[in-house]
């Protein structure tokens, strides 16, 4: 496999290509309203140097700051095709046109794989800007893909998690590919693969309840909203508000479903050292 | 019609019931000396009863079969084991926190003898919903807990030990969305079900026997055959829920339940559901012994060839199976 020479052209890649960050020479902060100059916030990696709040960063934001150097992207020509032939307010297929338009992306996953550290490593991530990171057929395909290289490949998997669960417009399509990543996982597991799970803000249903809580080893992003059902339908059912810092990385951490949390600034050089811990023994 | 249907009728079921009224109040004439002749009038009526029939149940739309799926009288998980199985012993609790009432499972001998096959001990577990106040809130509205999740999974190891094979029937409207549920871990348990089902090195048979919605169905919903009664209902969420979000309203639940294609003959293209079990006209609830006798051959007829597949090729196969679920297109 050629994953150190870029095959296919255009991948032009920027680091800290974001999309949570407002346009403008100057970005306030969502987490402590402090006004920070962007090109400090790049330089951060898109966290606030004052609260460590972290702005959400695309698949290729990732790919660029964990990577060695040079990757290689797979199956970014996969498309949604619409098969309920889903219309709501609007017609599916012209949201998700619309959506490709406005984002520039195909849908909302993207694979690659590549050196973390001199390990090669298969890694997926979700991007939340494209219909909320949900997941349908196209990203259940992309993760499930993701997953299996690694195991044919022999090598450790990633998937870096951004979504509010399974994509509603393909209907049981989209709960199905929970079971289809879910599947594929226990291909790795049994060939004594390490596959890890980065969670960022948010990952909520579907997701939270398939790929993104099978790893051996789950990181997560400080602050980041984690959960099965969302806040809303808890506090619905409840009759009561939910307790301060509820369904966060550092909750999750408490009750045990998580292993770390870890500032974006370090999480290459931890993913590395991880990496290395497991496989070079 | 039994007094109990009558109160349990559906909106689209009154002009029919009020014929089938009709008709009673005919016959019941007929059968006294009233020295008129009737039996012309009775069987233009039987005609229109039967014609009337024909033309609600052959053309349900979508929310209708949600609605036949949710019927209160519809035979739920406890019993389907009940006429299905013989000498059941419902085992309780996760080991780890505690017993939950939304998922029941345990074992059995499936009674295939009855319906063309062998006896055969099975692992049986399904959403168990109530039927009345007390029993529904115990049951927590066939809504599971962590709890519930990890009972299954700790039954389906058991059953590998012991190669026993799996049937499990779906039933619910979700997983519970509570804060306890968060801190334990639902999603968890559910991604763990759908790991290690994908691997029990046992046959699974899946029933939708009326209500699937969301990965709280999923969570047990993972085997080598799907197959689903003609009126269940199976999707990432329920009709109200996607009208709440994709809407801003809780009126759209009919035109969402169109939109999301959530019944049987929507999903048999898509290699989600495998096999569609008929149910009697009006459904199970109307003839609940027809749906159980229906049910238990599909299960014979499915279940039957997966017990000589040798176990590798079974989990092969399984992941292959839903590998392959997914529409997209490649530019």
């Amino acid at each position: 496999m050629s994953w150190f020479k870029r095959t296919s052209a255009g991948i032009k890649t920027q680091r800290g290509q974001q999309n949570d960050v407002p346009e403008g020479q100057w970005v306030k902060c969502q987490g402590c309203s402090e006004t920070i100059t962007r090109r400090e916030l790049e330089r951060q990696l898109l966290v606030c140097p004052r609260c460590q709040y972290h702005f959400k960063m695309s698949p290729t934001g990732y790919f660029n700051l964990l990577f060695d150097g040079d990757y290689e992207v797979f199956d970014d020509n996969i498309i949604s095709a619409d098969p309920l032939q889903f219309t709501d307010q609007k017609p599916y297929k012209d949201r998700l046109e619309a959506t490709r338009k406005k984002t520039g992306l195909q849908d909302a996953a993207k694979a690659a794989v590549g050196l973390v550290g001199g390990y090669p490593i298969s890694v997926s991530a979700m991007d939340f800007t494209f219909i909320g990171g949900s997941m349908g057929s196209v990203v259940g395909e992309i993760v499930a893909r993701s997953i299996k290289r690694a195991y044919e490949n022999k090598i450790p998997a990633l998937v870096i998690t951004q979504s509010g669960g399974a994509r509603m417009m393909e209907g049981a399509l989209s709960l199905m590919q929970m079971a289809k990543t879910s599947a594929h996982l226990t291909r790795l597991s049994e060939a004594g693969l390490p596959f890890f799970v980065l969670l960022t803000n948010p990952t909520t249903g579907g997701v939270t309840a398939s790929f993104a809580m099978l790893g051996d080893i789950h990181l997560a992003e400080p602050g980041a909203l984690i959960g099965f059902a969302g806040p809303r339908v808890i506090r619905e059912t409840m009759g009561q508000d939910l307790p301060d810092g509820f369904q966060t990385s550092e909750f999750l951490l408490q009750k045990g479903y998580i292993d770390r949390i870890v500032d974006r600034r370090n999480l290459k050089d931890e993913l590395a050292h991880l990496l290395a811990l497991l496989l070079s023994k | 019609m039994s007094q109990n249907i009558k109160l349990n009728l559906l909106e689209f079921e009154k002009p029919l019931y009020e014929l089938e009224q009709k008709l009673e109040e005919m016959r019941a004439l007929s059968h006294e000396d009233t020295g008129s002749d009737l039996s012309k009038t009775l069987q233009a009526l039987e005609e229109r009863v039967d014609e009337l029939r024909e033309s609600i149940y052959k053309n349900l739309t979508r929310w209708q079969r949600v609605q036949i799926a949710r019927h209160p009288d519809r035979p739920y998980t406890l019993d389907h084991i009940d006429a299905l199985t013989e000498g059941f012993v419902e085992l309780h609790g996760d080991r780890l926190f505690g017993e939950d009432p939304a998922i029941v499972g345990g074992f059995g001998t499936f009674k295939g003898s009855r319906y063309g096959g062998k006896d055969q001990t099975v692992l049986i577990l399904g959403h168990q919903k109530g039927r009345d106040t007390k029993t529904r809130k115990f049951r927590r509205f066939g809504m599971p807990n962590p709890e519930g999740y990890r009972k299954a999974l700790r039954l389906m190891k058991m059953a590998a030990r012991f190669d026993i094979p799996v049937i499990t029937l779906l039933d619910t409207t979700g997983a519970f969305p509570g804060l306890e549920a968060e801190e334990r871990g639902q999603a968890e348990a559910i991604a763990r079900n759908l790991f290690e089902m994908a691997r029990l090195p046992v046959p699974i048979v899946v029933v939708i026997i009326g209500e699937g919605a969301s990965g709280g169905a999923l969570g047990i919903g993972v085997g080598d055959r799907i197959l689903m009664l003609e009126n269940a209902w199976y999707s990432v969420i329920s009709p109200e829920s996607c009208s709440s979000i994709l809407w801003r309203s809780w009126d759209y639940k009919e035109e969402a339940a169109r939109a999301l294609k959530l019944t049987a003959p929507d999903l048999i293209p898509f290699g989600i559901v495998d096999q569609i079990i008929a149910e009697p006209i009006g459904g199970a609830h109307r003839d609940p012994e027809t749906t159980f006798e229906a049910v238990g051959r599909a299960i014979v007829e499915n279940l039957t060839p997966l017990l000589s597949v040798p176990t590798q090729e079974l989990l092969d196969n399984r992941l292959a199976k839903f590998d392959a679920m997914g529409t997209f297109s490649e530019v």
